[in-house]
């Protein structure tokens, strides 16, 4: 048997599936006598809705029936649901205004969804959608995270003061504002974390199938968690019971987390196939996707750091405004909280820590965790004021991140900010990354380029992100409304094969390799005998989905949990067998053994046995090898290391190229070294985008002008250069794999990377900062302030 | 309504359209062939793209009409009929050139087009100037470019 366990770069079990055109995404399932949903969207950010008239439309070709809030309202359909709640500092809850699934009475954002027209086909519902005659009266809206606080903003729910969602705090503002007051320094940096628009390839889509015989429900969905859904949708919105409620997320063509939320959609077609009692599809075209999939990050934040003469940081201090969009996401709130503010002393020793979080209210879609979510925010931050710290007091910038990181020994290690990280080794990495990335060859490349007329710079950046997320009862002190362990069911089928039912779901990761490699690796079954089942709550006994970075280390800590069940009771069965005592078993490559004897019986033989119980302990253990078990982590993990970008700058037209990128991330315990590569080259990719590319942008009248592919800037394979991508590994003290999870460090740890080169390469004309997305035209109106400033002087 | 006959992976088919109905929705919705995805709604994103007439086009922006009497292959139809994949798909498969998925069939179609082109091979640099019409969220075209550069001389050698 080839070595297919853990550490084994095994080609994907799924590829050929793929590669075949034989995927399973949601808009390729048609059900019998299937409709079409499309929806009527507001297309203006802030309006009443005087009258909405369906009249003409109704009697449209194809149309089988048309559905406004006012239809929903009246049948006391919940609102969608918000699965965290922040408190403000003063202890009172952060304002959670309603979020009808149609609008209902007002419209708050460009493609806030006010009707749905169910028919025949899709262009027939499309054509009569544009026939809904809705009259709206204007009213005046705000966009930008900043207007949102200014006096006399227009406000986007009544009852919500001043937009004010949640004004959080963590830290001592006393004793933090005592040790600036005394430091050597204070190095002050303003920046923006620009909106994003996540993007997965495919676009969302939803099909409600109500069965009217048996009166159950069942959603296709484009979901990263659909048991997650199931209990929002269920209990929240539309109160079906979950045994008459199914939610299967079949393949999924990418998430970055647009696809973990509870979406309108979704309720709409299930709660609309009971109404036409047929099945309802809708399928989001690309422009739709961009005014309703959740956007990503959005903050606006001032930082502070209190160093002391030989460059060490003292104190933290951060204020930060956070846009949560027209309405509260299922997780919006903890994103720029738990995911932010506690990732604050990222690498570094800094003792004392004070960030302080208005989130607001704007007319702009909904904003949600976005791939990392919170981590990046918090390290683009961190990462761009070291540099600052560094341009400030002319401390080397490397020797200043050096002097001020965790030591390897210091593990346990509890920051100011409530975490405890268990381990990693922030010198090495940092050391591995500047090696592979020739730093120190860089001055002669940077010569060369010169001369070619080209400005180079390189940048460094040295992070950590917290994931694996998360303990229940921890997450649940602040706030969280659900737990986040994760379940596995192992079912050794009775000729010794094996299905893994996982509560987390794959949507590019590639859990149908990874997670029955863990199998391989633990009860010796080759990878051609292992299926992975994800995605169906009709098959899997519950679980809470795929973010965070959670899938290996919490969903393979459950698979690792019920395969110790699998052969501890295996164990009893040999012994019965061998007639030997339990304590004598041992178990290794797929057999049992009598040990100190030659005496053995493979997982096959005692499957067999378990479900054929002819000869069995049937008095003591029922048949069958058929475990689960439920995973609740210990402590959250700390991925981390060091990103090093090294970029040229056109100064003729300002465009960036990034010539090299070196990435040696601390990913814990890897299973699949392919896999985990391609993770982080995609995360890289997507941090890249973000630094030089990506903005979503919303107009002063609340237009959102990026909301095509036309107009939003994505990555393209021109754009990128091949990534020198390593792993350094400390393993995670906590977790039976020792695995800390790959899935977000690429878009973590690059845009500082990034931007820190390029700030680098523009040093000679006096720039410290560069608010991202670093776009050719800006880059080229610096480059030439710059050079007339020069030519003054 | 007006009637397109194409032919498809070599079956031939004669469907019934609107005027406005696109290639892509004819194959995805009419023959069911649901391997050529639609990503965008501006001709953007690629993962529509099928070969017409032994070349690639974006089939979402295509009128179903346009394509009659062409020859259309699709993702499904490169294999060969015992399974055995196109020296693309196996390079693809590879050098883990994929993740979700979504956009590889419209990628695979476009980089088979990037090398019959090219007889006298392809550099790195125009590799990824030729999938300027593919969009890929998850890889970072890191692995795409590599599957690529490895499939061109396998498949010059057929």
């Amino acid at each position: 048997m080839p070595f297919e366990g853990i550490g084994a770069s095994v080609r994907r079990k799924e590829d050929v599936r793929f590669l075949s055109g034989r995927g399973n995404y949601t808009d390729d399932i048609n059900r019998p006598g299937q409709l079409y949903a499309v929806m009527r969207r507001s297309d203006r950010p802030h309006a009443k809705i005087l009258s909405i008239d369906t009249a003409a439309a109704s009697k449209a070709p194809g149309v089988v029936a048309i559905f406004t809030g006012a239809d929903m309202a009246k049948e006391e359909i919940g609102g969608l649901p918000c699965g965290w709640q922040i408190h403000n500092k003063d202890g009172s809850p952060m304002a959670e205004p309603p979020h009808p699934v149609l609008a209902v009475g007002k419209v708050r954002h460009v493609g806030d969804p006010v009707a749905v027209v169910i028919a025949d086909t899709k262009q027939q519902a499309r054509d009569a959608a544009e026939l809904i005659a809705i009259d709206y009266q204007d009213l005046p809206s705000v966009s930008s995270t900043p207007d949102a606080l200014a006096a006399g903003a227009p406000l986007v729910h009544d009852e919500v003061a001043g937009n004010l969602c949640y004004d959080w705090h963590i830290g001592d503002k006393a004793v933090v504002d005592g040790v600036f007051a005394k430091a050597e320094h204070v190095v002050k940096l303003d920046l923006v974390n620009n909106r994003l628009v996540p993007n997965a390839m495919e676009p969302r889509a939803a099909i409600g199938d109500f069965d009217t015989s048996s009166g159950d429900y069942t959603l296709y969905t484009t979901s990263q968690n659909p048991h997650v859904i199931r209990l929002l949708m269920g209990a929240f919105v539309l109160h079906i019971p979950e045994n008459k409620l199914r939610v299967v997320a079949p393949d999924v063509g990418g998430g970055f987390g647009s696809k973990i939320y509870h979406y309108a959609e979704e309720a709409i077609v299930t709660w609309a196939s009971a109404k036409v009692r047929r099945p309802v599809k809708w399928t989001a075209d690309r422009s739709e996707s961009f005014m309703s999939d959740a956007h990503g990050r959005d903050h606006v934040s001032t930082a502070e750091m209190a160093v002391d003469k030989d460059g060490k940081f003292l104190g933290l201090r951060i204020h930060t405004l956070a846009n949560m969009g027209a309405y509260l996401s299922t997780f919006a709130p903890c994103v720029p909280t738990y995911l932010y503010a506690t990732l604050l002393a990222g690498v570094y020793t800094t003792p004392v820590i004070y960030c302080e979080v208005k989130a607001v209210f704007t007319h702009t879609v909904p904003v949600d965790a976005y791939r990392g979510a919170g981590r990046p925010e918090a390290t683009f931050l961190l990462e761009r004021l070291v540099d600052c710290i560094a341009h400030d007091t002319g401390i080397d910038r490397v020797e200043l991140r050096r002097k001020n990181f965790i030591a390897a020994d210091a593990f346990p290690y509890q920051t100011p900010v409530a975490l405890e990280y268990d381990s990693g080794d922030y010198q090495t990495t940092l050391k591995v990354a500047l090696e592979n990335a020739d730093y120190a060859g860089f001055e002669t490349r940077r010569a060369e380029a010169a001369k070619r007329g080209k400005l180079r710079g390189i940048g460094v950046s040295t992070y950590l992100e917290a994931c694996g997320i998360a303990p229940s009862a921890v997450v649940g002190s602040l706030g969280a409304r659900a737990g986040l362990y994760e379940v596995a069911n192992i079912r050794v089928h009775p000729t010794g094969s094996v299905t893994v039912f996982t509560g987390t779901h794959s949507h590019g990761q590639g859990h149908e390799t990874t997670l029955a490699q863990l199998v391989c690796d633990q009860l010796g079954v080759p990878l051609s005998q292992v299926d992975v089942v994800h995605g169906d709550t009709a098959k899997i006994p519950f679980g809470m989905g795929t973010y965070g970075s959670r899938s290996l280390a919490v969903g393979g800590s459950a698979m690792v949990k019920a395969m110790d069940k699998i052969i501890a009771k295996g164990k009893k069965i040999a012994a019965h067998l061998m007639e030997a005592s339990v304590e004598d078993i041992e178990f290794a490559n797929n057999t049992f053994t009598v040990a100190g004897t030659d005496k053995s019986k493979t997982l096959t033989d005692i499957s067999l046995a378990a479900y054929v119980p002819h000869n069995y302990p049937i008095d003591v253990l029922e048949p069958g090898l058929d475990e689960t078990a439920f995973y609740d982590p210990k402590n959250f993990t700390f991925p981390g290391g060091c990103h090093v970008a090294e970029v040229e700058i056109d100064p003729e037209t300002g465009v960036t190229d990034v010539i090299n990128f070196t990435a040696v991330d601390d990913v814990g315990r890897v299973v699949n070294p392919m896999i985990v590569e391609g993770q982080i080259q995609g995360g890289v990719a997507q941090g890249i985008g973000q630094a030089l590319l990506e903005a979503a942008i919303y107009d002063k009248s609340g237009q959102l002008m990026s909301g095509s592919m036309m107009d939003y800037t994505m990555p393209r394979a021109d754009n990128l250069p091949n990534f020198n991508v390593a792993t350094e590994n400390t393993m995670c003290t906590h977790n039976p794999l020792g695995s800390k999870g790959c899935g977000e460090v690429g878009a973590i740890g690059s845009p500082p990377a990034i931007m820190n080169a390029v700030v680098d390469a523009l040093k000679q004309y006096g720039v410290r900062h560069i608010d991202m997305p670093a776009t050719g035209p800006k880059l080229w109106s610096i480059i030439h302030a710059g050079q007339a400033k020069m030519a003054a002087e | 309504m007006p009637q397109v006959t194409l032919t498809v992976n070599g079956k031939q088919h004669t469907v019934t359209v609107e005027g406005r109905t696109l290639l892509v929705e004819l194959l995805r919705e009419k023959i069911g062939l649901t391997g050529t995805h639609v990503g965008c709604d501006t001709s953007q994103c690629g993962a529509c793209v099928v070969h017409v007439n032994g070349v690639s086009a974006k089939s979402c922006t295509m009128l179903a009409l346009q394509a009659d009497g062409a020859n259309v292959t699709t993702i499904e139809g490169l294999a060969a009929a015992d399974g055995t994949l196109h020296p693309m798909q196996e390079m693809f498969r590879e050098h883990h050139a994929l993740q979700c998925g979504f956009c590889t069939p419209g990628m695979v179609m476009s980089a088979i087009d990037l090398v019959n082109s090219h007889p006298q091979g392809l550099t790195e640099k125009e590799i990824r100037e030729g999938l300027e019409g593919n969009l890929c969220r998850c890889t970072g075209y890191h692995n795409i470019v590599k599957a690529i550069a490895a499939a061109a001389p396998l498949m010059h050698a057929k």
